[in-house]
């Protein structure tokens, strides 16, 4: 191969892993000082490529010259940095103590925040920004043109590591911070000012994501696109590199940026899969990435369904939702029983995470995966081998639990946020496959055509054919809770330690958990296929396993029926409020943050204390 | 007659011996302390012996089968029992549930994926409460217990399993005095009238001369005395060991001797 062609391939995936570097070194370090995943972390860099690309120009109308980019640039990453102040300060500080669901989904919701406003701030269309006064050439590298902003790029990685490291070893912030990093707890009963350390962690985080953002603004236009791909890129890089290790995180984006560069050649089409193979390898080998330690959890980390005795009559109020749930189609018209039939499939994909998240405290971020293994397998099966939708939802059932077997085979031996990462990883392996094998998956238009039978086909008969598959399987899935298996997943969950002593394969329970779970949501998504005639990538995104998180939360993780009640308010709310407005992200953001603040039982929680509470 | 036999159990971190020619037996019905001061190799042991680390070398024997490199589910099984130093319960179910659990494992049941674990084992999960004085809290969640409780329900949770041999880490860290005395009391009756070895290790001195029958004394991984109680009380190079804690080794006060 042409060894010009490789060096500069090489170069460009060095200048990639220095972008990423200064972005993932920001998450990195607000991790290991507050624990908390940021996932707004994306939404700050897509700030500050905003900024930049909006400030920039107007500074160099002023007085053009480098001195005047570069200080729009640094003036950026500022702003940002203040702006993660803001954050600190009016949400963050407020979730220290949560468990880790709830501060993934919290900082969610400012995602859901942010792509809202900054349509409002900046506008809908993308922003180019300037090139960089002086840097307009390019450079000749074995006779290949190398951009020459490129080059700078690939020098502001290493740049930003050393002056991070002179800030860490050399500043009493520094020592702080690397103290937090190692115990919270003990750097807290040494009289630290906390407060002012989390804020100013956050603004040193804030500040990384947005000059990450900033310095790309000569290279690609600011897109409302930015925030969901680069987190889930900075994501790969911390955790590979080890969760709150800054050397982790820069082996970590050279490697990736290099199998960026070269993975094009191999699989033109499938960067992300293999960016996301390499961390499913290193985390299979080292459970906590590179330079990663083990997390110690404690037991207030795991929120969930306990014991309560059998509510009385429950076999009546049985019947009456059933008879209920039969009787809707005659006082319902055709767009009601659309929306009744979605909100039942929504219940069953949500139902199916409490079995992981409620009852075995296996938090996944990425239920989605089997929820959209469902929906294409059973549109693969109707397009490609032409079967009957009676044939087309146990195939996708059954592609789902297989791929639940798979994903669970790699992410029941770990715990904690390597395990929602990981979750979060197989989705996104997923979508990109979906997205990118155009041949057989039909790429971002996704596969049209599939629909139901003609018994099933027309909105009463398919209602009732959802909302009774729904009703059998949900039983079915709590009958398990209550068994056996589904307390023995609860032991390991209150106590992995006194699980084992006892004798119960905790993996191996977990394991099984997956698969059942993953069958359930892949039943669920194969509904959802027929109910709308089509599947698409989104269905596999990271926004539909944030819904069934939502309704997850919503509903309230403590209880068994939270799910169902949490699916109906979500979807009812959406249908309502979304022809409404614009800014329905904005608004579901805001909720998801309050519901965290205030409401951290749920709906069906809540009500349940204010009743026990009464009598 | 030997219900454990440990034989020359080697483990090293990095640099740190943190145990060495570890050499010693629990009979059955026997009540065996090991001390020693922090960092002494204490906890390294009992992890070795209740599964939780492998050794770099040497055996463990349990009625003389092989279970050096058991896991902690594999030792269960044999009869092996434990508690925790600090007490690990399954805080989202009653007390009877635990128990009942533990019941369930015990007899292969866990993956059963239809009748309800609730009504499973229910009066066995009762009557081994009812051992430890529990059994007017069968139906209270564990989070709503008082420690010392929450001690005696995990002490039933590590009966549940028929235990051969028990392992108490600490059994008593975190109790006030008087819950102290009442719980190995409790502990030394069942195991005498079912004979089971036990096997714990201890920093209160009146626990340890008050209830083993023999004490064992490590010091940076080597164990440097055992005997009965008095033996080791007079033992000069333990009292070197405890210098500066001398009084530690005193004969309890208004206590005999189990």
């Amino acid at each position: 191969m042409d060894p010009a062609f490789l060096a500069v391939q090489a170069l460009s995936g060095l200048s990639s892993a220095s972008s990423l570097f200064i972005t993932a070194c920001g998450l990195t370090i607000v991790f290991g000082v507050t624990r908390i995943v940021n996932f707004a972390h994306g939404s700050l860099y897509m700030i500050g490529a905003y900024t930049a690309a909006t400030l920039v120009p107007q500074l160099l109308e002023l007085s053009f010259g480098p001195v005047t980019f570069w200080a729009g640039i640094l003036a950026s990453a500022i702003i940002v940095g203040l702006i993660g102040v803001i954050i600190e300060v009016l949400l963050l500080r407020r979730i220290y103590g949560a468990p880790e669901l709830f501060q993934l989904l919290a900082t969610f919701g400012i995602v859901l925040v942010v792509q809202d406003l900054v349509v409002q701030v900046f506008g809908p269309q993308d922003i180019l920004g300037p090139r960089a006064p002086g840097l307009r050439a390019p450079v000749e590298i074995l006779g290949r043109r190398f951009p020459s902003y490129e080059l700078v790029l690939i020098a502001a990685g290493p740049i930003v590591l050393g002056l991070v490291w002179l800030l860490l070893r050399k500043t009493r912030f520094g020592v702080l911070v690397r103290a937090a990093t190692q115990d919270r707890d003990m750097v807290a009963s040494l009289g630290v000012n906390q407060a002012l350390l989390f804020t100013g962690t956050l603004f040193l985080g804030a500040f990384l994501a947005g000059l990450g953002g900033a310095l790309q603004i000569p290279r690609v236009s600011a897109n409302t696109g930015m925030d969901l791909s680069i987190i889930a890129e900075a994501f790969v890089v911390t955790v590979v590199g080890g969760m709150g290790s800054v050397p982790g995180a820069f082996l970590a984006a050279l490697v990736i940026g290099q199998l960026q560069a070269f993975g094009i050649l191999i699989f033109p089409k499938s960067t992300l899969v293999v960016v996301f193979l390499l961390m499913a390898v290193v985390l299979a080998i080292r459970p906590h990435g590179f330079f990663g330690r083990a997390e110690i959890i404690g037991g207030s980390h795991a929120v969930g369904i306990a014991s309560r005795s059998p509510l009385p009559g429950r076999g009546f109020i049985l019947l009456v939702v059933i008879g209920i749930l039969a009787a809707f189609p005659l006082a319902a018209d055709a767009y009601l029983l659309k929306v009744a039939t979605e909100i039942l499939i929504f219940a069953l994909f949500a139902f199916s995470l409490q079995l992981l998240i409620g009852v075995g405290g296996v938090v996944s971020f990425g239920h989605a995966a089997f929820f959209g293994l469902g929906a294409y397998g059973a549109a693969l099966g109707v397009k490609w081998y032409g079967v009957s939708m009676e044939a087309a939802l146990p195939l996708g059932l059954a592609l789902a639990a297989l791929g639940a077997g798979l994903v669970g085979a790699f992410v029941v031996r770990l715990s904690g946020i390597y395990l929602a990462m990981m979750t979060l990883a197989a989705a996104q392996i997923l979508y990109a496959v979906a997205f990118q094998w155009v041949e057989v998956t039909g790429g971002d238009n996704g596969i049209v055509g599939v629909w139901p039978s003609s018994w099933a086909s027309g909105p009463i008969p398919y209602y009732l054919l959802t909302a009774a598959l729904t009703v059998v399987t949900v039983l079915l899935l709590k009958r398990i809770i209550e068994a056996p298996f589904g307390y023995a997943l609860r032991a390991a969950r209150d106590s992995e330690a006194r699980a084992e002593a006892i004798g119960l394969k905790v993996r191996q329970h977990r394991w099984l958990a997956f698969m059942i779970a993953g069958a359930a949501a892949g039943l669920a998504g194969g509904l959802y296929a027929f109910s709308r005639g089509s599947v698409d990538p989104s269905l596999l995104g990271i926004s539909t396993s944030v819904d069934a998180l939502t309704m997850l939360l919503l509903g309230g993780i403590q209880t068994v029926m939270g799910p169902l009640v949490g699916a109906a308010a979500l979807h009812g709310l959406r249908d309502w409020i979304m022809p409404l407005t614009s800014l329905w992200r904005l608004l579901l953001g805001l909720s998801i943050i309050a519901m965290v603040l205030i409401f951290p039982r749920g709906l069906v929680g809540t009500v349940r204390d204010w009743w026990g509470a009464r009598a | 007659m030997t219900l454990l036999t440990v034989d020359d159990l080697h483990k090293s971190f990095g640099g740190v011996m943190a145990a060495r020619d570890v050499t010693f037996t629990v009979a059955s019905g026997e009540m065996l302390a090991v001390i020693g001061p922090n960092g002494a190799g204490k906890s390294t042991v009992f992890n070795m012996v209740g599964g939780q680390l492998t050794p770099d070398r040497g055996k463990v024997l349990l009625d003389g089968q092989d279970i050096t490199r058991a896991s902690p589910q594999k030792r269960f099984r044999r009869g092996v029992g434990r508690t925790f130093q600090v007490a690990q319960t399954f805080l989202s179910m009653s007390a009877a549930e635990n128990v009942q659990m533990a019941l369930i494992s015990c007899n292969r049941q866990s993956n059963g994926l239809w009748a309800p674990a609730r009504d499973r084992h229910r009066d066995k999960a009762v009557e081994l409460l009812s051992r430890v004085g529990m059994e007017e809290a069968a139906d209270t969640p564990c989070s709503a217990l008082a420690y010392g409780d929450v001690k005696r329900v995990e002490l039933a949770i590590a009966l549940a399993g028929q235990p051969k041999l028990l392992l108490m880490d600490e059994p008593t860290a975190g109790m006030a005095p008087r819950e102290r005395a009442t719980l190995m009391d409790l502990t030394a009756s069942i195991a005498e009238s079912q004979g089971i070895g036990v096997l714990f290790t201890e920093h209160d001195m009146d626990v340890v001369f008050g209830h083993a029958a023999r004490v064992l004394v490590l010091l940076r991984g080597q164990i440097i005395a055992s005997g009965t109680p008095d033996e080791v009380r007079r033992d000069e190079q333990v009292k070197r060991a405890y210098l500066g804690d001398e009084h530690a080794l005193e004969r309890p006060k208004g206590m005999t001797p189990a």
